[in-house]
């Protein structure tokens, strides 16, 4: 573990050097949000973001993604994208649930699709500065982050970051510059404290148990009224499942060229919010009603795949919240509810 | 972090678990009006025999895929038969091919009857409502075929009519033989029919099985199970003795794309053949 300074300049400079290699995707202000995408030059980069619309896993897992080609005649032939590209400037709650993925695509078999790219991606993690209006990350355990990134910046209280270089392909990343200063034990401290008020700072819902309870406060709670409740006013929009960092659920499409002759299948998102997600030929729904499909994502974050990989699949991001029109997908009001009895 | 992220891994294909390998159509024969039973040929190595229970994902260019119970059991690697039920866009499509044509298929996939583990042996009572027999035919095949292995034998199978009635030369065979009993009934019968009438449930008071230990296992449409199971429990056949093979929406087969999820399971690889002993604590099972 090496842990590096750099100013905002030098930092600007490399970044920019990086361009001229290689696509880097990073978090970009449009009206008062932020959205992750391609830059040109590192102006464009907020690094004082507090949340992207959307996750940076469309960029790991795409809305729409081309899994094979096929031929009418029946040929299927796979593909596979390997452009490489820096994600830069994910929060740690976003790596995390980058982190969850990558077990879910390779733990028990591997999705080679996903994996293709995710090794083509080389992840600079940044510490946020800012808090977003929903974020409650602190009380997940989620505030900061120590694996899954090859690079982690944080920002310093005056000018300038540390840089922990995490990986070999990090390092790489950093060829472009000269020796960095090693950081010294004030910084290092500075960056400890940092970690402590993200923290502390990050709960702008206070959950009222640990999230390591959650997993038994649902198994108690399967019959609870407040899912009838609260998803009697939901849409079916899945808007909680579209901007969620650790839903990948999806589904399988074949699209015919115009010649009828060739065509792609193509992989693309869904959600479990969705009136059809779990309806079969003929008719039958088995979560024909709002109430079953919306216990069932709270069910799926925080307790069955908790059960499969022993994490809790809520990173505290908040984005669900802000997304949701009725204001009833707050998974702290949920939990909350669910322990204040 | 996984050693698989570390190392930039190019894909190669044999590694797609999506991709399908290709089978060819070696016989089809139509069943019932909606119907069809096809013989399939798949040639890659890759491809192993499927076990009773399993079900591969038939893939159509341009159309899709759709889960499909093997329903057949032979020892012949390669070779299998599906029963496929014209109901959408995939079962339409696969009814229109002629044999000699190439499909996609991926799989087996899924858990299998345990008929050469726990099952030996046991006296077993299969239950079959409508479809539900395409997957449990692979069992009875497989438990005819070595015959001398398991205890007595019983299949009650329910259809909603005569005409749908699948598998005719099988059950003229179950009928015949002396050593399994057979019965059957339908929902509502016709002009011609002189057998049974009623609701599958109807066949258990025919049966006398107080004296011996039973296993049973039950395919069917969704309302069938807590009606069956009901007289199962009646008959004191213990939780942890009764199979079910269950269906629900899919599309990957294999754990990853969350659509047929029952509570914390993956029905495409927890199951589709589950103990009722493990399933009876979920809500959303049966
Ligand atoms: C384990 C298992 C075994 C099955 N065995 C058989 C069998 O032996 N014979 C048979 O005729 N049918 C079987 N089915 C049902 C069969 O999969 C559906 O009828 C089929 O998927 C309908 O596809 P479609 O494209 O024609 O219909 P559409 O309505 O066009 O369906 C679109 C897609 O939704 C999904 N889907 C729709 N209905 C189902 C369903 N019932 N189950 C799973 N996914 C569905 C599929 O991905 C399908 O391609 C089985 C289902 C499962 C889960
Ligand atoms: S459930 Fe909501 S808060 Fe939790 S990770 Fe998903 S979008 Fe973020
Ligand atoms: S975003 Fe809100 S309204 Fe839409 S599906 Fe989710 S819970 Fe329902
Ligand atoms: S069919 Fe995709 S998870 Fe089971």
């Amino acid at each position: 573990m090496s842990v590096k300074q750099i100013s905002t300049n030098m930092l600007r400079g490399w970044i920019d050097g990086l361009l001229l290699q290689k696509t880097v995707i990073g978090p970009v202000q449009h009206q008062g949000h932020f959205r992750f995408e391609s830059i040109t030059s590192s102006d464009q980069l907020a690094l004082d973001y507090d949340v992207t619309d959307l996750p940076p896993k469309k960029f790991l897992l795409p809305p729409r993604e081309v899994m094979m080609t096929f031929r009418s005649s029946g040929e299927f032939q796979s593909v596979m994208e390997f452009h490489p590209f820096v994600l830069f400037g994910v929060h740690p709650y976003d790596m995390i649930a980058i982190n969850q993925m990558d077990r879910v695509f390779s733990e028990k078999l591997v999705d080679i699709h996903y994996l293709t790219r995710r090794n083509a991606c080389s992840i600079v993690a940044l510490d946020p500065v800012a808090v977003a209006p929903h974020n409650f990350s602190g009380c997940m355990g989620t505030a900061t982050v120590e694996k899954g990134w090859d690079l982690l910046l944080t920002p310093l209280p005056q000018d300038g970051y540390l840089l922990e270089i995490g990986t070999e392909k990090g390092n790489t990343l950093l060829h472009s510059i000269y020796e960095l200063p090693d950081a010294s034990l004030d910084q290092l401290q500075l960056r400890e404290q940092r970690w402590n008020q993200n923290q502390k700072s990050m709960r702008r819902h206070e959950l009222k148990c640990a999230p390591d309870d959650l997993p038994d406060l649902l198994e108690q709670n399967y019959d609870h009224p407040l899912w009838q409740e609260k998803s009697s006013q939901c849409l079916s929009c899945g808007a909680c499942n579209i901007v969620c960092p650790t839903c990948y659920c999806f589904d399988i499409q074949d699209e015919v060229d115009w010649s009828l002759e060739t065509g792609v299948r193509c992989r693309a998102w869904d959600g479990c919010l969705l009136r059809d997600f779990a309806e079969v030929a003929g008719g039958h729904n088995f979560r024909k009603q709002s109430a079953e499909r919306y216990r069932h994502r709270f069910y799926r974050k925080a307790s069955y795949l908790p059960k499969r990989f022993g994490e809790i699949a809520c990173v505290g991001c908040g984005r669900c919240i802000s997304a949701c029109i009725p204001n009833i997908s707050n998974p702290v009001e949920v939990y909350n509810q669910l322990v204040g009895e | 972090m996984d050693p698989q992220i570390d190392s930039p891994v190019i894909g190669h294909p044999s590694s797609d678990i999506y991709l399908p390998h290709p089978a060819l159509i070696t016989s089809m024969c139509s069943l019932t009006a909606l119907d069809m039973l096809f013989e399939i040929h798949v040639p890659s190595p890759e491809v192993h025999t499927p076990s009773p229970g399993q079900f591969v994902e038939v893939s159509l260019p341009g159309i899709g895929e759709a889960p499909i119970s093997v329903c057949s059991f032979s020892n012949h690697p390669h070779q299998f038969q599906i029963l496929v039920r014209r109901i959408g866009n995939v079962t339409q499509a696969l009814h229109q091919l002629q044999i000699g044509k190439s499909i996609g298929i991926r799989g087996p996939f899924g858990t299998t009857f345990p008929v050469d583990r726990e099952l030996r042996k046991q006296n077993i009572l299969f239950i079959a409502g409508g479809l539900g027999l395409a997957p449990l035919r692979s069992a009875i095949q497989y438990v005819l075929h070595r015959r001398w292995d398991y205890g007595k034998l019983i299949i009650l199978y329910g259809s909603r009519t005569p005409d749908e009635q699948l598998f005719l030369e099988d059950l003229h065979d179950w009928k015949s033989r002396k050593d399994l009993t057979y019965l059957e009934t339908v929902d509502r019968g016709g002009p011609n029919w002189k057998g049974r009438v009623g609701v599958i449930t109807t066949l258990f008071s025919l049966l006398n099985l107080e004296d011996d230990p039973w296993s049973a296992i039950i395919c069917g449409p969704p309302v069938m199970y807590s009606f069956v199971l009901r007289e199962l429990r009646q008959r004191q056949i213990p939780n942890e003795l009764i199979y079910v093979s269950l269906e629900r929406r899919m599309k990957c087969g294999v754990g990853m794309c969350g659509h047929c999820q029952i509570n914390g399971l993956y029905v495409c690889q927890d199951g589709p053949v589950f103990r009722y002993k493990d399933l009876i604590h979920l809500q959303e099972a049966l």
